[in-house]
């Protein structure tokens, strides 16, 4: 899996230089004292959130290049989908990015509804955005927990956003049968209708929320030693982050007002009043910062889908499920998922399997820019300036 | 948000020679999309990420998709003499008769680009380039220089399909090692035999040995192909 195996120093060095113009990574000159240090992080380190690495070159402490290297985990996802029915691959999504596998869920469906331009009933749409969102809650709060675990605090902040993450997993739990595989929509609705009395926890969590996030900031905003390390680190463009095709919070934290939900509307998300939080100093403090207030965002959201939410069927009458053949043609549906956009393109030959099924997977182009972050700042720095990227390898290697 | 058609008249205006064919999409998805011509698209995809009124200035997605060769089999009427049975003497006839003939459409493989304008909040517009064959002209031009975040996804496409990008600053396998042979998301890939694993391969095991060392012998021509396209 060795994938620069024979790279050497200089070979990293020479790396990107091709690139014209101003969206080139920085050149950065080593000081001409003392040799190169080439360090190979990961694929097994405890930053590395999974197995990936990064092909660092030092000079001193500092990083003069950076080149990411993926595959550990690739199991051609695609290739798979593409040898199965429709339906069949619906499971397999929930292992993209399995800390959120409802929006993995929701971008398929929503691509396949493109394609065959099926109905999603009203009740069957709120429950979407309520668990949507929930999903949006579980993944900020341990990518802050991640955060503050990687600048040295093991073991008790993560375990505060997981006590929370916890309890929403439960509620998944109760709804679809299983904490992270849930395999829960379907095309034209979704698969198990919700109680009153789940309906019900779900309201007696979010009360506990804001008290959680509250907390939760305080460990951001008020601690010295977070505050160093991460203001002014690891700074992103705008102009860079949008021809690198970055989305989700990493985006908005470069001061981009490019939110999916307010953009395509997909779903009902016109019903909802919530703000996009914009970044001002485009750093890894800001990143965070994003996550946190978009946490807030998203308990209103909730909020107001649980008090507006219809009764009535939650599967379209016409959808069919098996023997499931859309027409030929071909749709590209995408939605906000937590980590940016998250996006489903399908060719169907009119047969039963999809001709062409691809995922456009946001850790994967978000972590483009990873290397322009990073050259130059300290090497201590590249854990948090990857961890502010929050990727999940599942989803990156597909 | 300008249509398909409007799109096709100004990037016809703008950039002198270009050809652009619009590719129609029957599903309700009503995506429709333009096929560039290899040699114009950097001008063109720059022309589209720059102009004010489209500003598509967010490359969302970039994937391949494989079209092998098709076989397809079509009815031709022919003259032809055919021998009958004519009151009881056999005659040499001639009139028409249906042949069915098969030929053959040559494959291809293509690159899709999804493109988004996050400064006007339009999009999708989809363009999509196609290669000579599916073998040895497979080259096609990176739009990295455009839009970077086509960096790792030509890569991606690189990897799995086979498709050179001609001018991408760093054109190496993304997903699969170094070391591997063929392209996986190819339809015609055939996956290894897992017969390494027997200590001694005999009978069946062997043919079947045989039969994937002839296959990658195929596949290293292939490569060769590729090897030959990244050099430039």
């Amino acid at each position: 899996m060795n994938a620069s195996a024979s790279s050497s120093a200089t070979d990293i060095l020479a790396g990107s230089a091709k690139l014209p113009g101003w969206n080139r990574p920085p050149h950065v000159e080593p000081d001409g004292e003392g040799e190169l240090l080439e360090v190979a992080m990961g694929p097994h380190h405890p930053s590395t959130h999974g197995v990936f690495r990064m092909d660092v070159a030092l000079d001193g402490e500092r990083v003069i290049r950076l080149k990411p290297v993926f595959g550990y985990l690739h199991r051609n996802h695609e290739k798979l989908a593409e040898g199965m029915s429709y339906l069949g691959s619906m499971p397999f999504t929930d292992r993209l990015d399995y800390m959120c596998p409802l929006t993995n869920n929701w971008a398929y469906a929503l691509a396949v509804e493109k394609l065959t331009g099926q109905e999603v009933p009203e009740r069957a749409q709120y429950l979407r955005v309520i668990l949507g969102e929930l999903t949006r809650v579980v993944n900020h709060a341990s990518a802050i927990g991640f955060l503050i675990q990687e600048m040295g605090a093991s073991g008790t902040p993560l375990m505060y956003a997981f006590k929370e993450r916890e309890k929403i997993l439960d509620l998944f739990e109760a709804i679809t049968g299983a904490r992270m595989m849930v395999n829960y929509m379907r095309f034209g609705g979704c698969r198990v209708d919700a109680t009153p009395a789940w309906l019900a926890a779900v309201r007696k969590v979010l009360d506990g929320l804001p008290q959680f996030a509250d907390e939760f900031e305080n460990l951001l905003c008020g601690n010295e030693i977070l505050m160093a390390r991460t203001q002014g680190v690891g700074i992103l463009r705008p102009e860079l982050a949008v021809n690198a095709g970055v989305t989700g919070p990493m985006l908005r934290a470069s001061g981009i007002n490019y939110d999916i939900r307010k953009v395509d509307k997909y779903g009902i998300y016109d019903r909802f009043k919530f703000r996009v939080p914009l970044g001002e100093h485009w750093d890894v403090y800001d990143r965070f910062m994003i996550r946190l207030l978009e946490m807030r965002e998203s308990f209103g959201i909730i909020d107001q889908a649980l008090k507006d939410i219809p009764g009535g069927p939650i599967m379209d009458p016409k959808a069919k499920l098996r023997g499931f053949r859309p027409k030929p043609g071909e749709a590209y549906g995408r939605i906000e998922a937590p980590k940016g956009e998250l996006g489903f393109y399908l060719i169907s030959d009119g047969g039963p399997n999809p001709y062409r099924y691809r995922i456009r997977p946001p850790s994967l182009i978000n972590l483009t820019v990873l290397e322009d972050m990073c050259l130059g700042s300290n090497v201590a720095d590249v854990v948090l300036i990857f961890g502010s990227v929050d990727i999940v390898l599942g989803e990156v290697d597909r | 948000m300008k249509t398909v058609e409007e799109i096709k008249a100004a990037i016809e205006a703008a950039v002198p020679g270009a050809r652009v064919e619009i590719v129609p999409n029957p599903s309700v998805s009503g995506q429709h999309s333009l096929r560039l011509d290899p040699g114009y698209a950097v001008a063109v995809a720059t022309f589209l990420r720059d102009d004010a009124e489209l500003s598509l200035d967010f490359l969302s997605n970039a994937t391949g998709v494989d079209w092998p060769d098709k076989e397809v089999a079509e009815k031709v009427k022919v003259r032809g003499t055919v021998t009958k049975t004519v009151e009881g003497v056999e005659q040499q006839v001639e009139e028409t008769v249906e042949e069915t003939r098969k030929r053959i459409v040559p494959g291809c493989l293509e690159a899709v680009y999804h493109l988004f304008s996050m400064a006007k909040k339009h999009g999708p517009v989809v363009i999509r380039m196609k290669t000579m064959n599916r073998t040895d002209r497979v080259e096609l031009p990176s739009l990295t220089p455009v839009w970077r975040s086509a960096e790792f996804q030509e890569r991606e496409i690189f990897d799995l399909f086979g498709i050179v990008f001609t001018g991408h600053p760093d054109l190496r396998r993304l997903l699969m090692w170094d070391e591997f042979k063929d392209h996986p998301m190819r339809r015609d890939y055939v996956e290894p035999d897992d017969f390494e694993y027997e200590p001694t391969a005999h009978d069946e095991v062997l043919a079947r040995a045989q039969a994937q060392r002839s296959r990658e012998q195929g596949t290293a021509i292939r490569d060769q192909g590729l090897a030959a396209g990244a050099g430039q």
